[in-house]
């Protein structure tokens, strides 16, 4: 994805928008609230993906930032009457200011450090909604009104506007996020997540790079968070638990960690095989606790195999999968399917900046946070084969 | 001032719960360099499991052992299917794989006995303890709690330093390629450090259950505590797990006592950001190693 041109990168938007636009107008009201709420975790799992696949920083709390994102989008709604996108736009920049205060906090951070740290902040963020009932609602929370416009006339659908509105939001976010990847910006953070060192000798600013990571994928959250809002009309701390969190890096890992097409793999799975799960165990006549948790079952096992058998990620096979039919570009299909994604010898690319971009987020991955492995040399890694 | 002591008193009996599950992510860290967010999910397992025999026998200590059996099989069983097919691969695969066992445990355990909550017998009387006139807001479990996990991470770090196996299990965790080519198992030792992990998480899990009750996800809130137990004290060291949980245990005791118990994790966030801010590896980091 992130190699692709932008005239490519615009084509396959609008092609997803029209097939969007079309889904929602043959499928029913349950199925339009689906599409969005695909939309939702797209556009937090896309900034997520950036984050972690092309930075090499783990963020397990961007819950925290959709949470920022929801609640600053209620509080206008409510009390300020804004249309939606400029609530969009404000909610946006909170959530910016927001992560970039973390960012600062989260660049000395590495590994599980990392980790820890924003998953404690993704848990106690939400809480503050208990500590100021008052502003926030406490655990009730506070509704969103969100209506469809009049030129739609009054017959339109409201989930279909919801789906509509998240999707479009979606797919701005993923086009906007292709073109950074492949942009300076996108280049300085692999380098800095592939050997911060030798990002800073080659006049990068690490901290920066991570800080602007940070920034970004916390305005994704925090769009996401704005979205949530609209589509579900309820903002309370119940949405925004430690579930959450793990739901968006679960997706990222799953699609494929630092590919935007990955992010609508994960998306899909985490939003469709739960509810797809629990029809089918509806439709056998099972107990109730039996029935409400076979999905649960099935999505844990799903999390395992899809590991297991594709260590890429869904993107990774469906790569493995077009290079095994002829479909696409030879280098493309060889990059999947080696497990450690060095060209091949005597095929290396023709510059570094092709390497880079070669390389790009879809192999080879470092250490769950940084890009220096956080133990000492000749620990037990990934390099020295088996245990 | 009474109320200072009450809340120190239960701030260590919880203290030490979160040290246990601290140790047991430190040693699987030590071992795999990977974090076991099945952590949690196994210790609730293993409480169901120990319930269970409760129920069938009568004798909370016949559940109380097969509680830690089961914590050992389950936590080898991990390891040898799940875990180490995707030991070489990107470190997130794994970590990942520990978030499906959760997921998969969660909803075997909400099949099995479904979302209710159940109560958790105590091993001992559960009415506070007094000085003389003064309740201490302790009872005797809670001391049984606080001597129980102590004796276990004792027994642990007497193991460590004066077995042989003990010897393996720090040689691999130190330098695998070297315990390797001195003909230590480090795939056996793997192994057993997850057994462990998994012993220690259902003694967490028996031990806590009383107070918070026992339902699919009753240990995440434990667990995440448990994991900034661990951060602050150093992923790398058991003594910093150890009083990582007995500082975050005594500080969220104060801070629910005194400002509410809706702050508590804001606390602890509080208290995690002043630590990494001022150790970015926790306070028992050893010197950090630059690789250039």
């Amino acid at each position: 994805m992130t190699m692709r041109s932008l005239p490519r990168i615009l084509g396959a938007a609008l092609v997803t928008a029209a097939l969007v636009a079309i889904l929602s107008i043959k499928l029913n009201a349950f199925r339009d609230y689906q599409i969005a709420e695909i939309a939702v975790d797209v556009t937090a799992v896309a900034g997520l993906t950036v984050l972690t696949g092309l930075s090499g920083q783990i963020s397990l709390g961007n819950g925290a930032f959709m949470a920022i994102g929801a609640y600053a989008t209620a509080l206008i709604m409510l009390h300020l009457g804004w249309p939606f996108i400029a609530v969009l736009v404000v909610a946006a920049a909170i959530t910016a200011v927001t992560g970039a205060i973390v960012g600062v906090a989260a660049a000395r951070l590495h590994g599980p450090y990392l980790a820890g740290a924003t998953l404690l902040l993704g848990v106690a963020l939400p809480s503050l909604a208990y500590v100021y009932p008052g502003i926030l609602g406490g655990d009730q929370g506070l509704n969103v009104v969100f209506t469809t416009p009049g030129f739609l006339g009054v017959n339109f659908p409201l989930s279909r506007w919801q789906a509509w509105v998240s999707s479009a939001v979606a797919l701005v976010t993923l086009v906007l996020l292709a073109n950074l990847g492949r942009s300076r910006v996108g280049r300085s953070w692999r380098a800095v997540r592939d050997d911060e060192v030798a990002a800073a000798l080659a006049g990068v600013n690490v901290a920066r790079a991570r800080i602007l990571a940070f920034v970004v994928s916390a305005t994704c959250a925090g769009m996401a968070g704005a979205l949530l809002a609209i589509v579900t009309g309820l903002v309370a701390p119940g949405a925004f638990t430690i579930t959450l969190s793990i739901a968006l890096l679960t997706a990222a890992v799953i699609g494929g960690l630092g590919t935007l097409a990955g992010a609508i793999w994960g998306s899909l799975v985490i939003v469709l095989v739960p509810t797809y799960a629990s029809d089918v165990a509806a439709s056998h006549g099972l107990s109730t606790s039996a029935a409400s948790n076979i999905p649960v079952v099935a999505y844990g096992v799903l999390l395992i195999l899809v590991m297991l058998i594709f260590p890429q990620g869904i993107q990774g096979g469906v790569r493995w999968l077009l290079g095994l039919l002829g479909i696409t570009p030879a280098r493309t299909s060889r990059t999947a399917s080696i497990p450690d994604a060095r060209p091949p010898a005597g095929q290396a690319p023709a510059s570094q900046h092709e390497a880079l971009l070669t390389r790009g987020g879809d192999t080879d991955f470092p250490d769950i946070g940084g890009s220096r492995p956080p133990y000492p040399p000749g620990e037990p890694h990934k390099k020295e084969g088996t245990q | 001032m009474v109320e200072f002591l009450q809340f120190t008193l239960s701030g260590i009996s919880f203290g030490m719960i979160y040290a246990a599950i601290a140790l047991s992510l430190v040693l699987i860290w030590r071992g795999t360099r990977l974090l076991n967010f099945a952590q949690g999910g196994m210790a609730m397992f293993t409480t169901f499991i120990a319930l269970e025999v409760i129920y069938h026998t009568g004798s909370y200590w016949a559940g109380f052992v097969v509680a830690l059996a089961a914590g050992l099989v389950l936590g080898a069983v991990a390891e040898l299917t799940v875990i180490r097919p995707v030991l070489g691969k990107p470190e997130l695969n794994a970590v990942i794989i520990t978030i499906g066992l959760l997921i998969l445990l969660e909803g075997l355990a909400g099949i099995f006995y479904s979302g209710q909550y159940r109560s958790f017998p105590a091993a001992f009387s559960i009415t506070g303890l007094r000085a003389g006139s003064t309740p201490l807001g302790v009872s005797r479990f809670d001391v049984f709690v606080a001597v129980a996990v102590l004796a276990t991470t004792l027994l642990l770090a007497v193991g460590f330093r004066y077995t042989s196996a003990g010897l393996r299990m720090r040689a691999a965790a130190f330098n695998a390629t070297v315990a390797r080519l001195s003909g230590i198992r480090v795939a056996r030792v793997i192994t057993v450090g997850w057994a462990l992990a998994g012993l220690l998480g259902a003694l967490a899990g028996v031990l806590v259950s009383p107070s918070t009750f026992l339902y699919p996800n009753s240990m995440d809130a434990i667990f995440v505590f448990g994991f900034t137990a661990a951060v602050i004290g150093g992923l790398d060291s058991p003594a910093g797990a150890v009083i990582g949980g007995l500082l975050l245990g005594v500080a969220l005791s104060y801070a629910g006592g005194y400002l509410g118990a809706n702050v508590t994790s804001l606390v602890a966030l509080g208290i995690l950001i002043v630590v990494l801010m001022l150790r970015p590896a926790g306070i028992f980091s050893g010197a950090q190693v630059r690789r250039v």
